[in-house]
């Protein structure tokens, strides 16, 4: 078994259009999420989302380019360069064959289906653009992100709902892990913060009015977020070779169906992953220091959470922390658990543990030290990363500090 | 009016249920009826659809909810007020 570590990383969401500018966000404390600005959202009985605001595709793609991404490639796109950027990786034709990309979406080219169903339903048209599909498909950010960094291996998209990005990061991991490549590039994107995408979720009951809450005893449901975080993985010896600078190392992973129910999470699954993990890590419980929740701020997974949390780590329950950055960056569904593990990254690479931001007082069910409202600076070898998806799937992700 | 509303609420809350309409009594709770929260948020649908309301519920925490979901007295007095205050 090879050690896989992770030597880039790149972001965009609604704390900044960086990884260094999501960590900065994190470490502050700051409030991404406002209202949401786009073609008829006076429709929408939820106005508010972690919009990246101030967002200019022309910036960054040429208009042939912009033809063939939707909202969520170009995310991905933008995170994957930062990413390679980052890790002064060089992919020769030998390298390019070893390496590959693996990314989660729930929604995939959302804002392109909203657009094009608008244009034949509502205005009545009976011509679309040739390139809906290719642009809709699922695949299509993990499929640019290779021709644009020629990563001839294996590539694909995970789709597991909220878990989809730590799904893909898992598998990321295992093809690392296993020699099958040298490198993946992994995370996720997503771009669900259009009429069609909210006025879905609208339906469920799920969403708060007024804000992102998770553990809060007053919290009242989920908010959106949009945006994509890409990281590289990497064989530790390669990585090592070419003197690269390493940000974590990944040392665990496991994956769960509760069986169960189509959206009520269950402890159980999410208890089997979080163990799953840590014996995949081969470490004990005690030695990790901070738990990236899923923590949505809906009333059911928060305490089911906290729960399984007990359930696993025991007394130590009382000793680690546990916060929820969606607070910060919203819920990116697909993209949510690739956001995420830069909360984890800086905290075992920077010890500093970012905060549950929102928090205004104590659910007994959710009595855990939750790092409300403040960051906090203290050292944490290993970190975890939970996502806990709507079909009950679910995916935990252990880290450590190199 | 309200004899129709009822009726129709009945009627909602039956196809839930999977049961005949007359099966259908005030004091049922939810749970007596094997109504999960997957099937009352979609009741809560076809109420608002049926009705032309909005229906203060929030699936988070359906107990702190405007909307009174004890049994089906309490549900169907909830939507007659609704009903009752959209026409004025």
């Amino acid at each position: 078994m090879k050690r896989v570590v992770i030597t880039g990383q790149g972001a965009i969401s609604a704390l900044g259009s960086s990884a260094a500018a999501n960590m900065e966000g994190m470490r502050e404390g700051r409030l991404g999420i406002s209202s949401l600005e786009f073609q008829d959202v006076e429709r929408l009985s939820i106005a508010i989302g972690g919009q990246i605001k101030g967002y200019d595709p022309e910036a960054h793609f040429s208009r042939q380019e912009i033809t063939l991404y939707d909202k969520f490639t170009q995310f991905a796109l933008l995170a994957a360069q930062e990413a390679m950027d980052h890790s002064g990786l060089e992919l020769t034709e030998e390298l390019s064959a070893q390496a590959g990309v693996v990314l989660g979406t729930a929604g995939g080219g959302l804002q392109t289906q909203d657009e094009n169903y608008r244009s034949v339903y509502e205005a009545g048209k009976n011509r679309v653009h040739p390139f809906v599909v290719p642009r809709l498909m699922n695949n299509a950010a993990a499929s640019h992100v290779s021709m644009t960094h020629n990563l001839q291996g294996p590539a694909f998209t995970v789709a597991t709902a909220c878990a989809s990005s730590n799904h893909a990061m898992g598998q990321a991991y295992a093809l690392v892990r296993s020699g099958m490549s040298k490198v993946m590039l992994t995370g996720g994107s997503e771009s669900m913060l259009c009429f069609g995408g909210i006025k879905a979720w609208e339906g469920l009951r799920v969403m708060s009015k007024d804000g992102c809450r998770p553990f809060s005893v007053n919290r009242n449901g989920m908010v959106q977020g949009e945006g994509a975080a890409i990281f590289v993985f990497e064989e530790y010896e390669h990585a090592c070779a070419r003197g690269a600078a390493i940000l974590a190392e990944v040392i665990g992973f496991a994956m769960t169906s509760d069986a169960s129910d189509i959206v009520m999470p269950n402890k159980h699954g999410a208890k089997r992953a979080m163990t799953g993990a840590l014996q995949d890590a081969g470490i004990s419980g005690d030695a990790v220091g901070y738990i990236n929740a899923h923590g949505t701020g809906t009333t059911a997974n928060d305490r089911t959470e906290c729960a399984a949390v007990r359930e696993v780590f025991g007394a130590h329950a009382d000793e680690l922390m546990i916060s929820s950055t969606k607070s910060m960056h919203g819920h990116l569904i697909g993209g949510t658990g690739a956001v995420e593990l830069l909360a984890c990254i800086m905290a075992v690479r920077d010890g500093i543990v970012p905060p549950t931001i929102s928090y205004e007082g104590i659910d007994p069910d959710c009595d855990l030290d939750v790092v409300p409202n403040v960051s906090r600076e203290t050292k944490v070898d290993v970190a975890i990363s939970n996502a806990f998806a709507f079909g009950g799937l679910n995916a935990v992700l252990a880290i450590r500090a190199v | 009016m309200s004899a129709s509303v009822k009726d129709q609420m009945i009627a909602i809350i039956a196809e839930q249920a999977v049961i005949d309409p007359s099966e259908v009594k005030d004091e049922a709770t939810l749970e007596d009826l094997g109504i999960d929260s997957l099937g009352l948020v979609e009741a809560v649908f076809a109420i608002e659809e049926t009705f032309d309301i909005q229906v203060p519920f929030n699936a988070n925490d359906p107990a702190q909810s405007e909307f009174d979901i004890t049994n089906v007295a309490s549900m169907i007095r909830a939507v007659e007020g609704l009903v009752a205050a959209g026409k004025h």
